[in-house]
């Protein structure tokens, strides 16, 4: 993955298909720690203790050829390669949270990527029977979206009228920009090779997919 | 905090319910775009993007655009499923941005399927 915001909807993807109903997501840009905290929190089935052990556990990846490059491994390498760590909390019946933290500044961090785009392709499609709460601070300035108040206003409107989700694009792209999210991390810094033995790592996962 | 806007909303939902009588109707033509993991890493967000702002430039009302997970053919990332109605479903893969928009002009809105983008025309279903 290119940016942590395609990350971000992979994960978010895992919590669909668990059958959530409310998705959290939060962003955390804390410059002066030096910390870039990502958290996503859903009411979905859940993953079974013995599971969750199999997906943290990266000597257990060996299981079978599919299990190399999948969504979770590609996020805990990209947060890896800037000093962090991932974590899973999941209850049976209940949800699962994915943590993530890395270092703010660390060369090899991933840019933040279009936050907008991310979120709009998940209301567009999906917000008509899940409800997202977004919210992504940058340093002591913080941005919402609650589609739980957007759909108590429109009523029998549904969210994904394409006027609605243009007025939503456009307000949650000036808001971003209004708290400076994902701004202050040169792209240039980025190694070419990172991205490089990312799309071999992908290219040889397609393989083995099919 | 910074929240959106609720006094803004509250016009725009008065818009739509005033014209949205006039279009109320079922919907003709569903797209879905692959959302696995392989497809986001290839550019899936991007084509779904895309759809997305046709459909908001030409207020287009009776087209679905839709999500599904792994297709399980990765190595033609992105793909997207057109389905028009009482149509089979046409699979494309290798998308673009500006391929998926000449399928939108085409295939959804005039009923011409793009062939040289297609991987297959068959009773196959959304997934
Ligand atoms: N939020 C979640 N809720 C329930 N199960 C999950 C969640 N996230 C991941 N899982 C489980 O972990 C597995 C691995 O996830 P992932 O690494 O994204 O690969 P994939 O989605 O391709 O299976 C999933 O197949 C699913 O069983
Ligand atoms: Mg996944």
């Amino acid at each position: 993955m290119q940016d942590l915001s395609l990350h971000i909807l992979d994960i978010v993807e895992n919590s669909i298909d668990a059958g959530a109903t409310r998705i959290e997501i939060m962003v955390d840009e804390n410059i002066k720690r030096n910390l870039l905290r990502i958290m996503i929190k859903d009411n979905g089935k859940g993953i079974e203790r013995k599971e969750l052990k199999k997906i943290l556990d990266p000597f257990y990846t060996t299981r079978t050829v599919r299990r190399v490059g999948l969504g979770l491994s590609l996020f805990a390498q990209s947060v890896k390669e800037a000093e962090g760590k991932i974590g899973i909390k999941s209850k049976v019946g209940k949800g699962t949270v994915v943590e993530a933290i890395m270092k703010y500044n660390h060369i090899d961090r991933r840019p933040m990527g279009n936050m907008c785009d991310t979120i709009m392709t998940l209301i567009g499609t999906k917000a008509d029977s899940i409800d997202f709460v977004y919210k992504h601070c940058k340093d002591n300035k913080c941005f919402r979206v609650d589609t739980r108040e957007i759909k108590d206003i429109l009523k029998e409107i549904p969210i994904s009228n394409p006027e609605v989700i243009k007025f939503l694009r456009r307000k949650i792209s000036s808001g971003l920009r209004k708290i400076k999210a994902g701004q202050g991390f040169s792209l240039v810094k980025q190694k070419v090779s990172k991205s490089q033995d990312l799309h071999h790592k992908l290219s040889s996962e397609k393989g083995e997919k099919k | 905090m910074k929240k959106l806007k609720i006094g803004d909303l509250e016009k725009i939902r008065e818009k739509v319910a005033k014209t949205r009588v006039l279009r109320e109707g079922k919907a003709r033509a569903r797209i879905t775009v692959h959302m696995g993991t392989c497809g986001i890493a290839a550019g899936a967000r991007d084509i779904l993007t895309t759809l997305m702002e046709e459909i908001e430039k030409k207020k287009i009302t009776d087209v679905i655009v839709a999500t599904s997970g792994c297709a399980g053919l990765c190595s033609r990332e992105p793909m997207a499923t057109v389905e028009l109605i009482d149509k089979p479903p046409v699979k494309y893969v290798d998308l673009t941005p500006e391929k998926i928009k000449k399928i939108f002009a085409e295939h959804v809105m005039k009923g011409k399927i793009v062939s040289e983008y297609a991987l297959a025309v068959g009773s196959e279903t959304t997934h």
